[in-house]
């Protein structure tokens, strides 16, 4: 191993770092508000992009799609269908959402009957976005209450469900997608596309953002009350379903534009099922803050993305089991900083 | 031994429906793979049922154990009785460390470990090709040989696997029904109250969790000889989570719940693959999301699965009250009025906030004493210094000359010492006999392989006769067959000072036991701890009802900011200026 390859590596690294690193941070952000385990978020992650190939025009994605509607738009619209329902209560929000139910379904149509490329790809995530927080009305807010493992348990059943839509919708075959940002750039020896650098403005950005809104912000301040007490949190007027509803929603958009971002620079392109890998790696990193500190997720992050590419280095068949059984020596360190009997939840 | 009509009709449902089908028949087939399927999920009934842990890794430890048979019957020519074992204990060894690690964090790295290890293992069964044949796998695997006889064909390895299905289901209810169940669903519901009475919740839970492995193993060693040809793809995260759906759908909290289960989705999945191709025009992995609606929406509508409709369609055996010997007390030797208990220089700080400073005082056999104190003077934290709950910055506690501080909870119980929770620490889903029997769990030795063979039944009767007679005691046995969530809040405290005495304690600690009785129940309450302090037992008694205290204690200890106050009589304290001050407020003068 010389230097180039080093510091090819090292490239490498942080771009799949910076993925895991946005993953980890959203994970964090749902468990911390919900106690849910967000197993699905990786299959949001890769909606997005395969949903943007359906607005591409025939000569950029190479498939005849005939102005077929996707399947992510259909599943985004009877989501909100069904919470509208769920929601008769109250008229007005149920209005709401079924408006945007078929907002979702008219943005499809209009995406896939020609849009310039930039509209298509803010269409992509606006359809996307509401099947996060529509989960959560639908599959978790019913089971309130229930324990982390109950709702481990359903979030891997979603993760199954969604896994297996996107192979219905999308097929099994992997999607390029365009750059945002032509070309390359060479830092000392390594040249990186400029789209990666899009990623990593965005993940800047992303932690900033959150930084402040946790911070700064009464409503980012609720979130936090939220995760610390439930019902003292509520006990003061704030709304537990809100906040899960908010957590939600802001995973998912954050792993939306990682997804939309990242995707041209993904190696292998993006496929429905490797939403799964990418948030399984964004896990291992967030279980080394314990699911509950930011900094040390990102710091995961890197570390699980430095260790992928070292091991897809010398070998590159095992380099995804190397980094799952990362997780063991993680978890070890944290079992030595626990003492208490009996801690649950 | 009494074998209910469900089993025996389970028996011989097993024993005569083979010899009516063709000997390799595809519902015989579908019969094996159900046995399969109904083992791995017994040992979920127990980690998630009983113990309320989960793993989403179970095929990997069948795949430890299949690959482990493969190998050495086709490369080194073992045979596979022999094989039998070491697959097992090479899916344990996973299991141990596994869960070794994560047996002392909270209960979901246990479950996300399991999932990055059935990546993990998957991955390297498939890559690992010198070894393991990767996605090809490994054929011409030898069948087992019963007394010379080849079982080649499904039929008469049906006969085999349900053998092992059947016996892994006995053992599974013969530890539920002994003093390690009891300990599971304890720590299940509450870790503090289990291990205040003699159980290791950490030890116990990676016990589990080996033991998951063990059911496993034996599923994957079946499951390679019957195939005869194994690769990985059966052992992925994929069919882990499959095993889980068997289980939660039929009702992880039973055994017939997960038998029923494992037929459900062993039939749902044969049923899946001729219909989804037809739906969705092509192959593919569709099923999933059928897998995945069902996980869901059994547990958001039907958490306890589908077991629970049909059991209530069941005639209910009654439950009998459990007679014959009790356990073997312990020997109460020593003088009344020898020092039991000594606390000395005890402080606990909070950060900044000291709770308790320097608390000295001696319990001595045969009395009652009595810590009092106004609201927030310390009794509390000072209660769960005594119980090792919570650890002393400074100090020690003394119990019979033995140094008990920093022992953890489990170890100080052992030495004689039982406690009640102010706030009852009971098992709403146990019955009333059950939660007192928890008591016991310090006087018995049956171990797990002992308690899975039914060794243990005489121990466990005369423990469950023990806890009979501790109702007997604090008179709640006309409830005993109850569950504990119908007791009202005086039986509750009734209850818990029953479990204790069944732990034949020399020394009960009772924490605010009177909090939320009413009049009467308190004068039946104090009547109740004289009654048992004639027997043998001494008191430490934490309260702030003064006319129950008065009444009742020996001697008292008062503490006001985390110090002691004062000691003496109850006479000589409510002549006490200082401790007037304190409760009434300073005279005016």
């Amino acid at each position: 191993m010389d230097w180039t390859i080093v510091s090819f590596l090292a490239a490498d690294a942080v771009q799949n770092g910076t993925i895991y690193a946005l993953l980890a941070l959203s994970l964090v952000l749902v468990f911390a508000v919900t106690r849910v385990i967000l197993v699905p978020l990786g299959e949001f992650l890769v909606f997005a992009p395969l949903t943007y190939v359906f607005f591409l025009p025939s000569e950029v994605s190479g498939l005849q799609l005939q102005g077929l509607i996707p399947g992510t738009a259909w599943l985004s619209a009877g989501m909100l269908g069904v919470w509208a329902a769920l929601d008769r209560a109250d008229p007005r929000r149920a209005g709401l959402l079924l408006v945007a139910a078929l907002a979702v379904l008219g943005l499809a149509w209009w995406g896939v009957h020609g849009v310039p490329l930039w509209l298509g790809w803010v269409f992509a995530v606006l359809i996307v976005l509401p099947i996060g927080p529509a989960s959560y009305r639908l599959f978790f807010e019913p089971a309130k209450n229930a324990s982390v493992l109950t709702y481990l348990i359903i979030a891997v059943g979603l993760h199954f469900a969604y896994q297996g839509l996107g192979l219905v919708f999308f097929g099994p075959e992997q999607y390029r997608l365009p750059n945002i940002l032509n070309g390359q750039t060479n830092i000392g020896l390594v040249p990186v596309n400029n789209q990666a650098f899009l990623v990593y403005g965005f993940a800047l950005l992303a932690m900033l953002g959150l930084f402040l809104f946790f911070t700064r912000s009464l409503y980012g301040k609720a979130l936090r009350a939220c995760a610390v007490n439930r019902l003292g949190a509520r006990l003061l007027g704030i709304s537990p379903s809100q906040a899960g509803y908010v957590a939600f929603g802001i995973a998912t958009l954050i792993a939306c534009l990682s997804g939309m971002l990242a995707g041209p620079v993904l190696a292998a392109g993006v496929g429905y099922y490797q939403g799964f890998l990418l948030g399984l790696k964004g896990f291992v990193a967030g279980i080394l803050g314990g699911l509950v500190s930011y900094p040390l997720a990102v710091i995961g992050a890197l570390a699980v993305g430095g260790l992928e590419s070292w091991a897809s280095f010398q070998a590159s068949a095992f380099k995804d089991a190397i980094v799952f059984a990362l997780l063991l020596p993680i978890l070890f360190w944290r079992s030595l900083r626990s003492h208490e009997i009996g801690e649950e939840e | 031994m009494k074998l209910s009509p469900l089993t025996l009709g389970a028996v011989a449902l097993v024993l005569i429906v083979p010899l009516l089908l063709p000997a390799s028949s595809f519902y015989l087939s579908l019969g094996n793979y159900i046995a399969f399927g109904a083992l791995v999920a017994l040992g979920l009934y127990l980690l998630t049922g009983m113990a309320g842990m989960t793993s989403f890794g179970q095929a990997a430890f069948m795949g430890l154990a299949a690959y482990t048979t493969a190998l050495l019957t086709t490369e080194r020519g073992w045979s596979p009785w022999l094989t039998l074992p070491l697959g097992v204990l090479v899916a344990m060894a996973g299991a141990v460390v596994l869960g070794g690690i994560t047996a002392r964090l909270k209960g979901h790295y246990l479950p996300l470990s399991t999932i990055a290890w059935g990546m993990a293992l998957y991955i390297v069964l498939g890559s690992w090709t010198e070894l393991t044949g990767g996605h090809t796998g490994l054929r011409d695997i030898p069948p087992v040989s019963v007394f010379g006889l080849e079982l080649s064909n499904s039929r008469s390895f049906f006969y085999l696997s349900w053998f092992f299905a059947l016996l892994g289901a006995w053992t599974a209810s013969n530890l539920t029904n002994s003093r390690i169940g009891r300990a599971m669903r304890a720590s299940k519901g509450d870790a503090i109250a289990a291990a205040s009475f003699g159980v290791n919740p950490g030890t116990l839970k990676l016990q589990v969790f080996v033991l998951s492995a063990l059911y496993a193993g034996v599923a994957g060693w079946l499951y390679a000889h019957y195939q005869q040809f194994i690769n990985p793809s059966p052992f992925s995260l994929e069919a882990s989570i499959k095993y889980l759906i068997a289980a939660v759908a039929g009702g992880v909290g039973s055994i017939p719940g997960v038998f029923l289960g494992a037929g459900l989705v062993t039939g749902l999945e044969e049923a899946l693959k001729d219909i989804l191709p037809v739906i969705f025009g092509r192959t593919g992995n569709y099923e999933i999301i059928a897998y995945g609606l069902i996980l869901v929406l059994i547990l958001m509508f039907a958490p306890k699965g589908l077991w629970p409709f049909i059991e209530r369609y069941l005639p209910k055996t009654k439950p009998k009250n459990p007679q014959g010997e009790g356990l073997p007390t312990r020997m109460a030797a020593g003088q009344p009025g020898e020092v039991l208990l000594e606390v000395s220089g005890l402080t606990k700080r909070f950060g900044g906030l000291v709770a308790v400073s320097g608390m000295n005082f001696q319990l001595r056999r045969g009395e009652i004493l009595g810590l009092i104190g106004p609201n927030g003077a310390g009794k509390s934290t000072c209660f769960n210094l005594i119980t090792s709950v919570l650890v002393p910055s400074e100090g020690e506690v003394r119990f019979k000359g033995q140094t008990i501080t920093g022992k953890p909870p489990y170890a100080v119980h052992k030495l004689g010492l039982a406690r009640t929770f102010q706030h009852p620490h009971l098992f709403p889903e146990m019955t009333v006999l059950e939660n007192a029997a928890l008591g016991t769990y310090a006087r018995t030795t049956a171990g797990i392989p002992a308690a899975m063979l039914g060794l243990a039944r005489p121990e466990e009767n005369a423990s469950l006769v023990e806890a009979y007679r501790a109702l007997e005691r604090v008179g709640l046995a006309h409830l005993a067959h109850q569950k504990a969530d119908g007791l009202t809040v005086g039986q509750l405290r009734l209850l818990e000072i029953a479990r204790a005495l069944a732990s034949n304690p020399e020394v009960l600690l009772l924490d605010e036991p009177a909090a939320g009785l009413r009049a009467g129940e308190k004068r039946q309450f104090a009547a109740l701890i004289r009654k048992l302090v004639n027997e043998g037992v001494t008191v430490l008694l934490v309260d702030h009802d003064m006319e129950l205290v008065m009444g009742l204690v020996d001697r008292l200890v008062v503490m006001h900011y985390g110090e002691k106050l004062a000691e003496g009589t109850p006479r000589e304290m409510q002549n006490n200026k200082k401790v007037i001050e304190a409760y009434l407020g300073e005279a005016v003068a």
